[in-house]
């Protein structure tokens, strides 16, 4: 699988996700966010980080960078994209993902290891876990509060696109205990925890190794 | 071309938790200013720009702020002013 890891000013994950795609035996390669054309890739990443040091809000001035109307052509063509942490925020400016993440409610910065569980397999990031499976995976953000107006809220519920919540509370006040949220073509992932920081024991958790295996991926359309 | 300074105001939307003012309610509390009902927290941005006319400059500050400075999800914004630059 090809696999386009993302990199803008400012991001700092991409070592990181680019790592878990080769430890899963992709070819992982690292991508500009001045990149116009993403046409190699099967799956793109974008990754965590503070891409344009967040300001104005994270993620709305990345939403402009050249690459992401490649980013968009790719999700709109049904292809797998997957955002963490900034790159859920960047995705969720870009409108390719409903709701926002806004400053956590109790306002500190979160770096530990949280439980989530897996609320949906069926996005092409989760298809190897089973639904019900809690995870141990590292969160590390400032605004990481998801938030949606009540109907968007419902409707992500509604059709079994919430992908994975916190467990034993959010660390950040998200809304319904949201930790990652897919599309309506199920191709679009945005998670704000970092399973590609939980890849090996070694390091805490290697909870999020499975997520990289992307063997749905090619499988049907999209998903 | 006429200079303008257009004052764009971004508040959280109402009813949307804002942590932030809350935390500047309670520190203002905590000063002993007890009459404080409540705070909201949002910014300010003073954006120059030219134009043929006031009008037309208020339209291209609402267009930057449907764009780019308000994310309608979670802020309303208000253009308070439009100025001739000094």
């Amino acid at each position: 699988m090809k696999v386009a890891v993302v990199r803008f000013p400012g991001s700092n994950r991409e070592v990181d996700a680019h790592r878990a795609a080769l430890a899963a035996g992709h070819e992982a390669t690292l991508v500009w966010h001045r990149s116009t054309d993403l046409e190699h890739a099967d799956v793109v990443v974008l990754p965590g980080g503070f891409s344009y040091g967040d300001y104005l809000r994270p993620g709305a001035i990345a939403r402009f960078s050249p690459v992401m109307r490649a980013v968009a052509k790719h999700a709109h063509a049904g292809r797998p994209v997957l955002g963490i942490c900034n790159g859920f925020q960047i995705l969720c400016e870009a409108r390719l993902l409903p709701g926002a993440l806004v400053r956590n409610a109790q306002l500190a910065f979160v770096a530990k290891m949280v439980t989530v569980r897996i609320e949906s397999d069926a996005t092409p990031f989760t298809a190897s876990y089973r639904v019900g499976q809690e995870l141990r995976w590292p969160v590390a953000h400032g605004d990481g509060r998801y938030v949606a107006d009540e109907a968007t809220l419902d409707q992500l519920e509604r059709e079994g696109r919430v992908v994975c919540r916190y467990v034993g509370g959010s660390p950040n006040g998200a809304l319904r205990d949201i930790a990652g949220i897919c599309n309506e073509g199920r191709n679009v992932v945005g998670l704000m925890p970092h399973p590609e920081s939980a890849t090996d024991a070694l390091i805490g958790s290697a909870d999020g190794a499975p997520l990289f295996a992307l063997t749905a991926v090619g499988a049907g359309a999209g998903v | 071309m006429t200079r303008y300074v257009g004052r764009v105001r971004v508040m959280p939307r109402q009813g949307l938790l804002d942590p932030q003012g809350t935390a500047v309610e309670h520190a203002l509390d905590a000063l002993g200013f007890h009459q404080v009902a409540r705070v909201r927290v949002g910014r300010t941005l003073e954006i120059a720009l030219e134009g043929g006319s006031a009008s037309e400059a208020r339209v291209k500050l609402e267009e930057m702020c449907d764009k780019l400075i308000a994310n309608p999800v979670t802020e309303d914004y208000s253009i308070d002013a439009v100025d001739v630059a000094p």
